[in-house]
């Protein structure tokens, strides 16, 4: 019974990790950039989904579409007003341009954290799930939303699937990520990619932060572990590799639950952290990391 | 090393130690407490510069190696009540270890992969202080039974004494030989490793410098608080402070560092009747120098100064 029960909560978190992660893992393999401020950004998502229906007083399902819009306009400012001045500085030397675009953006993941403490307090908020009350899964009560949040999950990672191996835009963001000279030499304009996988960055982010809203709750504390948990996972898997990110994803989901289960709650995260420090050892590209 | 002494650079700072060491006898405690935990800042900042700025290690963790320091020193004082010069040397000591351990997986991973795994590291080690909270105090802090002085002038001349020595041996390594091998070898380690240089023992060496003055700087710092807590020491939010600190002032300067650090704790507190709103207005003007002062700004007048 212990085992369904750890089966199928897992289950949901794992799905929120992955599709937190792999936004995340998207922009680090087609511009080589690590989003420090991807916490924040499904933070404001969530809290946007939340003031949308507790002080905008509009229903539901355009409230979670606001969060995602939110999060969408966050992620093209993170782009235009931090990482591409950076990347484009003349002033900054080629090799150092990692740890500036790291620095900024964690700035700037600060900046957006410290606002919504300012406006929305350090409160945590709950977003109103979608889909309310339980389901009994051979004898396991388990919330709807939980189910739903899985295949919300499943739905939008197989969306991402198809968009970025069936369509031209995603074969174009492929193949950027494989080779960016190449990319431009066969007339396609770097820029506008970049401008693409933002947007869907910025989309994905908000979908997870969103769900993250309704499922657990969040408030301008969470920042800093979603950044990390997120970090963590991708690099467990593989930086850039989206396969590996889904892979560690749940690994990490699976791990923390059944440690919060058999041991305590307490020590949830400490495994997952093991895991990692190991992994870097045997390991250092990750699960399915190219070097 | 002899033009150094000439230098405007030297001077400036010789000024401005001896200003700062002459400000307990008119301003207001209140002013010295805050300069005191800014200096202690600064080494941390300082220590941070050397393996990022010269041996390329992008460390997540400063506070892995501060903690450490502060906690051995807080918790042998706590448990055994040993002397506070013994703890702190035993703290800086623990933290040199510390620092070994870090340096391990630098050996191996780059990049974002080394930042990771010293984030992690922090993380440990925020567990292990919540979960043996019987030991370090858990989430509550640590209460530290002896200070070393509580005059404050006598705390801010030792916070400021303390910071001039390390300054000058931080900075005296950085211009030396080593100095340049590190910075070779953090820029293309290849080429370094071609010249014969050991890449392994020099970085090693830097990072056990850097540990030292970081848990040296942390033990003190937690005899000057009285008490030891994660959210002074190990939260990944002070780490963030030093890295932001150094990159202000301008990375590869080390003097720079401290100066970030300074500017960083006083504007923090200046900005104080803002509310909620200071932790903000501190990161937008810290992006705003990223953005467009890269060099920091002791890197932005030091170029002035070679351009004229």
């Amino acid at each position: 019974m212990l085992a369904l029960q750890i089966l199928i909560d897992g289950f949901a978190i794992s799905a929120l990790y992955a599709l937190g992660a792999t936004g995340f893992t998207l922009i680090f393999g087609v511009s080589g950039v690590l989003n420090l401020s991807h916490g924040a950004i499904m933070v404001a998502a969530a809290v946007a989904a939340w003031a949308a229906a507790s002080v905008l007083h509009l229903d539901i399902y355009t409230g979670a579409l606001f969060g995602v819009g939110v999060a969408l306009i966050v992620s093209f400012a993170t782009y235009f007003v931090v990482v591409k001045p950076i990347q484009n500085s003349t002033r900054i030397p080629n090799e150092e341009k990692e740890i500036f675009v790291l620095t900024g953006t964690l700035l700037w993941g600060i900046m957006i954290q410290e606002l919504i403490a300012y406006f929305f307090t350090n409160n945590a908020k709950t977003v109103l799930p979608i889909v309310e009350g339980v389901v009994d899964i051979f004898g396991n009560r388990t919330p709807r939303n939980n189910i739903f949040t899985a295949l919300v999950c499943c739905l939008v990672i197989g969306l991402l699937w198809l968009l970025v191996n069936r369509t031209r835009t995603g074969k174009a963001v492929l193949a950027a990520s494989m080779n960016p000279r190449g990319v431009t030499l066969l007339g396609l304009e770097l820029t506008q990619i970049y401008i693409v996988v933002w947007g869907i960055y910025g989309i994905l982010a908000g979908i997870a932060g969103v769900l993250l809203g309704m499922f657990l709750g969040v408030s301008s504390y969470s920042v800093g572990p979603l950044t990390a948990s997120a970090f963590s996972i991708v690099v467990l898997g593989g930086l850039g590799s989206v396969s590996g990110s889904l892979i560690a994803a749940f690994v990490v989901g699976y791990l923390e639950t059944i440690t919060a289960y058999m041991i305590s709650p307490a020590y949830r995260t400490i495994p997952a952290l093991l895991l990692l420090v190991f992994v870097m050892y045997i390991r250092p590209q990750g699960l399915l990391g190219r070097r | 090393m002899a033009n150094f002494f000439s230098s405007r650079l030297f001077f400036i700072s010789l000024v401005c130690v001896v200003v700062a060491a002459t400000l307990p006898l008119y301003v207001s405690g209140y002013i010295l407490g805050l300069l005191t935990v800014a200096f202690y800042f600064g080494v941390f900042a300082m220590a941070w510069d050397l393996l990022f700025g010269f041996a390329g290690e992008v460390n997540f963790g400063p506070t892995f190696l501060i903690g450490t320091g502060a906690y051995t020193a807080g918790i042998l004082n706590n448990q055994y009540g040993w002397s506070v010069y013994v703890c702190i040397l035993l703290g800086a000591l623990a933290s040199v270890v510390a620092g070994f351990v870090l340096a391990l997986p630098a050996l191996r991973v780059r990049g974002p992969y080394f930042g990771l795994t010293t984030l992690v590291a922090v993380l440990m080690l925020q567990n292990f202080v919540v979960v043996f909270a019987d030991l370090t105090g858990g989430e509550i802090g640590l209460t530290i039974p002896d200070v070393i002085t509580i005059n404050a002038g006598v705390n801010y001349w030792i916070a400021l004494g303390f910071m001039t020595v390390s300054a000058a041996i931080l900075y005296g390594l950085s211009q030396s030989p080593v100095g340049l091998v590190l910075q070779a070898s953090g820029q293309d380690p290849v080429q370094a490793g071609a010249l014969g240089f050991n890449i392994v023992k020099h970085k090693l060496a830097a990072f056990i410098v850097s540990a030292f003055f970081s848990g040296l700087s942390g033990a003190l710092l937690v005899f000057y608080f009285g008490t030891a807590s994660v959210g002074t020491v190990v939260d990944v939010a002070v780490g963030v402070n030093v890295i932001v600190s150094a990159v202000l002032g301008g990375r590869r300067t080390v003097l720079g560092a401290a100066l970030g650090a300074i500017f960083l704790i006083v504007a923090g507190e200046f900005l104080r009747p803002t509310g909620e709103l200071a932790t903000f207005i501190v990161s937008a003007v810290a992006l705003l120098v990223v953005l467009f002062f890269p060099g920091g700004f002791l890197g932005a007048a030091l170029s002035r100064e070679a351009r004229s």
